[in-house]
């Protein structure tokens, strides 16, 4: 599926919620589902350091396709991660670079994701962007379709 | 609610926002406290009526600026019982007036091998700025522990106040425990070691009564925001003595006696000290507030609703199950509880309460080292004025059973 395509899923998804405390309660389960990352991948390395809660962002590359893996010590902030590993999974580098992530705010999150705010989110989705970047130039000097 | 709150609070229109639609509970006081009206009010009225560069210009709106800053300065000097207004530098707040000390200390006083005693609980503001006037000068920076209910010893204190060191800097109340430092006590002590104290009273000036001549101490440092006023004010009080023999931090502007490109002389203190143009009109302001802080701590009235928030909140707080408390719950406690809640994040919580109305801090609340010693993760703070209420603790107290129900 296209990035836009499960944006668009999330957002219906999410219409279904008229108070904020049902939404809240979904991303908390979100959180609490998310796949752990390996626990050998939570290294100072992969750790992104946000002002209040620690993430963990680990990225692979098969057949050309990215793969995160993710984790947080806050539980919203979880449940977000769990959003953003849905629509970036298996998507192309480029893909992943030229997305909008418009969605968050329309589905009402956007105060998680102010850059003034105090978390590891904002900081995460560059993450995610530097990985792709990286991947990016790496696959065009293997001669990779990019 | 007795009257007299009402009447207080009716002196602070932020209290009656809303937030997604709920009633706005305002327990984030520690990091800025709402401000008085009459201090909103005189701002907009100065920027009209007094609006001119002070000091420097004859005409007659320079004369208005200038009579008001000062007579700001006199009425901080009033409230801290500082001798004069030569005592009382007006700074951008307690952070500014910590640096200008600590970068003094780092050019006139200490030098390799020297030492500067701080607290384990210290704010940021009274660590970082030691950190870099002992990168400047190469003195180095020892701590004393706090025990675990959150109180700083005597004799601790004691034991480490060798001949090396040359300034101790403790908070008046740590902004994290919330508990008061036996300050006093420290400052005789430290003298009778020919040791200078400087007090962070950030958070200690706005629940204590502040008399600087009876404290001795040779610094104290505070922000108005956090005191009713103005945002970008604070005061350093310092020692007349010791504000003569600390060269300025910046330089600049009124700081002068006369400039010529091989020397410049600087003015007295504390002109000195206040280089640029100073953030008058909001310095003006602050005024009212002090005012408003000196009479209601004298009100019967005020100080038992104060105790009555405070024993309703620890009621609160105690009733809930995994729920630790930073620090003893002591008659030194000002109305400040930092915690943290066993599985729970305190972002999580603060995220949940803020969707319920309610305000609180969480996270290291500037101060690291001392948060880390009660929890990795941080903590969530909750901090009261008078102006609140035991409703607002209801309404708190059952937001946050909701919030951990949520997020167990």
């Amino acid at each position: 599926m296209e990035i836009k395509e499960i944006q668009n899923e999330i957002i219906e998804e999410f219409s279904a919620f008229d108070e904020w405390l049902d939404k809240y309660e979904y991303l908390i389960d979100l959180g609490k589902t998310l796949p752990q990352i390996d626990e050998k991948k939570k290294t100072e390395d992969n750790l992104i350091k946000g002002c209040q809660s620690r993430v963990w962002l680990d990225c692979r590359m098969e057949d050309g396709l990215l793969y995160f893996t993710a984790d947080s010590d806050a539980i919203i902030t979880k449940g977000i991660i769990s959003l953003l590993i849905r629509v970036f999974n298996g998507q192309k580098p480029d893909d992943i670079l030229h997305s909008d992530l418009s969605f968050l705010e329309t589905i009402g999150l956007k105060e998680n994701l102010s850059p003034t705010r105090a978390n590891g989110l904002v900081s995460m989705i560059k993450q995610i962007m530097n990985y792709s970047l990286a991947y990016k130039e790496k696959g065009c000097q293997n001669g990779r379709e990019c | 609610m007795a009257s007299v709150i009402s009447d207080i609070r009716a002196q602070f229109p932020a209290l009656n926002e809303r937030v997604y639609g709920k009633k706005l509970v305002y327990f984030d006081n520690a990091a800025t406290s709402q401000r008085l009206k009459a201090v909103t009010d005189l701002q907009s009225k100065l920027s009209v009526t007094a609006n001119a560069n002070i000091h420097r210009a004859v005409h007659s709106l320079s004369s208005k600026a200038t009579e008001v800053y000062e007579s700001a300065r006199e009425a901080a000097a009033g409230f801290i019982s500082a001798p004069g207004r030569e005592n009382v530098v007006i700074t951008s707040g307690t952070t500014s007036a910590i640096n200008t000390v600590a970068h003094g200390f780092a050019r006139a006083i200490l030098k390799k091998g020297d030492k500067v005693l701080i607290s384990e609980a210290e704010h940021h503001s009274n660590i970082v700025s030691w950190q870099l006037a002992c990168d400047m000068s190469g003195a180095k920076i020892s701590v004393i522990p706090v025990e675990e209910s959150g109180e700083l010893s005597l004799s601790r204190v004691e034991s480490m106040l060798d001949c090396n060191v040359k300034i101790l800097a403790v908070a008046h109340v740590s902004n994290v425990l919330g508990i008061e430092n036996p300050i006093a006590e420290i400052i005789s002590l430290a003298h009778s070691r020919n040791v200078p104290v400087l007090i962070d009273g950030a958070q200690g000036i706005v629940h204590k009564q502040v008399n600087v001549r009876a404290l001795d101490c040779d610094f104290y440092a505070f922000s108005t925001h956090k005191l009713y006023g103005p945002t970008g004010v604070g005061i350093l009080y310092g020692k007349k003595e010791w504000l003569d023999k600390l060269p300025p931090m910046l330089g600049g502007g009124d700081m002068v006696e006369t400039v010529t490109f091989s020397k410049t002389t600087f003015a007295p203190v504390p002109l000195k000290f206040e280089a640029g143009t100073p953030n008058f009109l909001s310095a003006a302001a602050m005024t009212p507030a002090l005012e408003f802080a000196a009479e209601i701590r004298k009100n019967k009235e005020v100080i038992a609703h104060e105790s009555a928030l405070m024993e309703k909140m620890e009621f609160c707080l105690g009733q809930i199950p995994g729920l630790h408390l930073a620090g003893a719950c002591s008659d030194s406690r000002i109305p400040l509880y930092s915690f943290s809640i066993d599985g729970i994040h305190p972002e999580d919580a603060a995220q949940i309460l803020d969707k319920m109305g309610v305000a609180v801090r969480s996270g290291l609340m500037c101060a690291e080292p001392i948060v880390k010693k009660y929890s990795e993760k941080g903590l969530t703070r909750v901090s009261l004025l008078p102006y609140n209420t035991e409703e607002e603790i209801d309404i708190f107290a059952d937001a946050l059973s909701k919030t951990i129900k949520m997020l167990s």
